[in-house]
């Protein structure tokens, strides 16, 4: 941790001494030098679709925007179980990934990476990625060593370095900003999901930023284009992330009563807002805290709410069946929603609605309407996040389960550490939004009426 | 045999005997050995031994009234006791029936024949186990106060016969218990390899099967199917917060069987992926319902929704003839909060003025209701769970459903 840190300042050092305007000639030509190389590179990278909806996007960024609603077909994902892409794409990365060994078979399209190895290798190449903004770096590097988890952290930190980054930009002489730029921002974004997959809902925000640069009238000099962009990223992380929280508490805490006994898991920055602001009211109610491994997330949580004064119970997953014939509500987050109704979200959160569903006990989810997604679902396995499987091994804090310590060495077992699964729509009760509280089933329908039109603001 | 009882309690109170396995194993020989130091009057050995074993089975069950295997026992021996009476009082009354014909080789006494047969039943069926009538339930009489005087007829010779009979009956009657006691014993030991033998009928090439926490009897079950040369690769979830899952797929995989561990949040995850959820239970009720480790609730309805077969592998030392009421509190035992959160970390919000109360909850045990489980695979075959009550009647007497001794009467 203390080696992150002092990485994160030496980056820090470089944000201020890299030249805000680039008006000495020097500069402005030692940029242009790097600016082409790095359009070069950036070109070459765009050709494999290395990430899905970036790659397709930016091919279509100077088309009109009606003609992106004709695109219905999902476009094409990196399935890393086809060696030629995997070959093109390794050899284009920044980012060196080693396979790990004692790879699941049923996770074959996935990325399975030593996580071991990925961040030491990451740090060292801190003063060797020119094309990288420091910015994106630095964004980069905390994802990788999971300093931000939850959707809506890691989407504001993102935007915040493109912010930086497109402050920092400025158009080489002969090429138009609208395609440099989004090339650029290509090329960051292409960064940030080797570093850790990109989860789908942040997707519809690097959406939202290339088409906003995409619409800039042609007139704008670099210094208003880049004020404008500026200004569309942070009303969008203002109305999309931080006002709609306020809406989505004002809603949900109706829905807490005196006596009630709610359930959460995991750790969900709105739920927790909504159980703070109810019980800041005076609502008189008990909250269980179910927790599962190996993140143990909702430890941060039970010390919160602790602290502010709930009463709390707290238990592992497997004890769901013995606590839920006492919850009257149970209250869940989600990192995307997707069309057909099923709710992306932290792994087990599909046993929890299972069980809340036996017991007839309502399932609420809370989440913003940024998060839903026009993709949809049926299963866990298509598409999915494998963390670290070492996590797996080791429990922190008993030294007596020791049971895995050599399972490497063993050439028929493999350890799986899933990140996310699919909750079906019928175990959801209702879905709490900013624009409401909704049945799952009108999820598409938001999509498709909110989904362009404030995009096209 | 007070220090074996000793110790015996001692472990089960402190629930150091891992397993029903070796609790039932434990508790049979205990009973074993109380059976044969008993001294049995000449009259009514049996009712002396039950009353024996009863004793002792009270003390032991009150030890740790979660174990349900050891009740299970006490009550099997108790139905050995009641059968072996049983059948030799059936015995004896045909071996009367073949002396008096034997001695009686005139035909003159022929008419003497059904009289003398009908009155040595009588006798023979007084002095047996009788199911208690209304009035010795209220009055607690001892049925041995309950014998008349012997028969009429027949007089010394008969008498002189009976009492043979009842001494050579009574030593008869320990040696039989004893021995299918031991063979008790014999079956609680290779109840593993009886369920294991009927794997191959139940998994076939290719499967992928999902297990939750570790049992011995899943263990032998899934190599038994692979000795017989069947690939299939194996899902094992932890179960936490023991994490005994952990051996398990250390075992499996040392075996030579694909294994892949998972947390138990992923299960639903997984489940749509598995032919079969394979797993072991630590009591089996009359209903068909199931104690099992905690988690497994989960799983079945995880099965339920993705019609998997929920398959559960139980000895027959398991099936308990209680019926379950609110058994994930009664049949419940709650284990240290340590093992799920560290003291030290939370002591400090805690003791802050504004702090809020925390409670943890670490259940050991869930309770399956029968309609999620599709199959139980026992030392005896494949059953349904609708099937089990009729179990319960080879294996257990109604008489024997409460243990506790009736406290005695001042008459």
């Amino acid at each position: 941790m203390s080696s992150i840190l002092f990485l994160q300042s030496v980056v820090g050092l470089i944000v201020v001494l890299y030249p805000a305007n680039g008006n000495s000639a020097v500069a402005e030509s030692g940029k242009a030098a790097l600016a082409k190389s790095k359009n070069q590179s950036s070109l070459k990278k765009d050709g494999p679709p290395v990430t899905s909806e970036v790659t397709i996007d930016k091919k279509s960024g100077n088309r009109p925007p009606e003609k992106e609603r004709k695109k219905d077909a999902p476009p094409q994902r990196m399935q890393f179980d086809d060696q030629n892409r995997v070959g093109k794409a390794k050899r284009r990365a920044l980012v060196n990934q080693t396979e790990a060994k004692n790879r699941v078979e049923l996770f074959r399209h996935l990325p399975q990476y030593d996580h071991g190895s990925q961040l030491p290798n990451l740090e060292s190449k801190l003063f060797q990625l020119d094309s990288v903004h420091p910015a994106v770096f630095k964004v980069g590097l905390r994802y990788m060593a999971g300093d931000i988890s939850g959707v809506n952290a890691r989407c504001t930190e993102m935007l915040r370095a493109l912010q930086e980054a497109i402050i920092d930009y400025s158009t080489p002489p002969e090429k138009v900003l609208i395609r440099e730029l989004t090339a650029k921002i290509s090329s960051y974004i292409s960064f940030i999901n080797e570093c850790r997959p990109l989860s789908i809902s942040m997707g519809n925000a690097i959406r939202f930023v290339k088409r906003r640069i995409a619409k800039l009238p042609l007139s704008h000099t670099d210094v208003e284009a880049k004020t404008a962009l500026c200004s569309d990223i942070d009303r969008f992380i203002n109305e999309k992330i931080i006002i709609a929280d306020k809406v989505i508490v004002g809603h949900a805490s109706t829905k807490v009563r005196d006596g009630d006994v709610l359930l959460t898991y995991g750790l969900s920055c709105v739920v927790e807002m909504i159980l703070l602001s109810a019980h800041d009211v005076g609502k008189k109610f008990r909250v269980v805290v179910v927790d599962s491994r190996p993140k143990l997330e909702s430890q941060a949580l039970l010390n919160r709410l602790i602290a502010k004064g709930l009463s709390c119970t707290y238990t592992h997953i497997n004890a769901v069946s013995y606590i839920m014939h006492e919850v009257t509500k149970v209250f869940l987050g989600a990192s995307a929603v997707l069309s057909n109704g099923t709710v992306l979200s932290r792994v087990g959160t599909a046993c929890i609605a299972m069980v809340a569903h036996a017991f007839s006990v309502p399932v609420l989810i809370c989440c913003e309407a940024f998060k839903f997604h026009e993709r949809v679902l049926l299963d866990s396995i298509c598409c999915n996040e494998i963390g670290d499987p070492g996590a797996l091994a080791t429990v922190p804090g008993r030294m007596d389960i020791n049971y895995l310590e050599n399972w490497t060495n063993e050439e028929n077992l493999q350890l799986l550490n899933l990140m996310y699964d699919v909750t079906p729509s019928d175990y959801v009760s209702v879905i709490v939004t900013d624009h409401g509280m909704i049945p799952p089933t009108s999820v598409p329908v938001i999509v498709r009426e909110y989904g362009q039109e404030h995009y096209l603001i | 045999m007070l220090f074996l009882l000793m110790y015996l309690f001692i472990d089960l109170d402190a629930s150091k005997i891992e397993g029903s396995q070796a609790t039932a194993k434990q508790a049979a020989e205990l009973l074993r050995s109380v059976i044969s130091q008993q001294r049995l009057p000449q009259t009514h050995q049996a009712t002396a031994l039950i009353s024996a074993v009863r004793a002792v089975g009270e003390k032991l069950i009150a030890a740790n009234p979660v174990e349900l295997a050891v009740g299970n026992i006490v009550r099997r021996v108790l139905h050995i006791i009641r059968e072996e009476d049983l059948s030799l009082a059936t015995a004896a009354i045909d071996g009367l029936e073949l002396s008096a014909v034997s001695d009686d080789e005139d035909d003159v006494e022929r008419d003497d024949y059904p009289v003398l047969s009908a009155a040595a039943v009588a006798a023979a069926a007084r002095s047996t186990l009788r199911p208690p009538s209304l009035q010795t339930l209220l009055e607690d009489t001892p049925i041995s106060a309950a014998i008349p005087h012997t028969s009429s007829s027949g007089g010394d010779s008969e008498g002189k016969s009976r009492s043979v009979d009842k001494s050579s009956r009574g030593r008869k009657l320990k040696h039989d218990v004893i021995e299918a006691v031991n063979e008790l014993i014999q079956d609680i030991s290779t109840c593993y390899e009886q369920i294991a033998e009927q794997a191959v009928e139940h998994i076939h090439q290719n499967e992928v099967i999902l297990t939750l926490g570790s049992s011995k009897t899943v263990l032998e079950f899934l190599c038994a199917a692979k000795e017989k040369k069947r690939s299939f690769k194996v899902f094992v979830a932890e179960g936490a917060p023991r994490y005994q899952g952990h051996l398990l797929a250390k075992e499996l995989a040392a075996r030579g069987l694909q294994t892949t561990v998972i947390t138990d949040s992923a299960v639903f995850a997984m489940i749509s992926r598995v032919n079969m959820v394979i797993v072991g239970a630590h009591a089996v009720m009359a209903n068909g319902g199931v104690i099992a480790p905690v988690g497994l609730n989960m799983v079945a309805l995880a099965a339920q929704r993705h019609a998997v077969p929920f398959v559960v592998l139980a000895g027959s030392h398991k099936l308990c003839p209680l019926y379950p009421h609110n058994p994930e509190v009664l049949l419940n035992e709650l284990r240290s909060p340590s093992e799920l959160l560290d003291f030290g970390e939370f002591s400090d919000c805690m003791d802050s003025a504004s702090g809020g109360s925390l409670h943890v909850v670490n259940p050991t045990f869930d309770y399956v209701p029968p309609k999620l489980v599709s199959l139980f695979i026992t030392d005896t075959g494949g059953h349904n769970p609708s099937y089990m009550y009729r179990l319960i009647a080879d294996y257990y007497s109604a008489d024997d459903l409460v243990v506790k001794r009736r406290p005695a009467t001042t008459s």
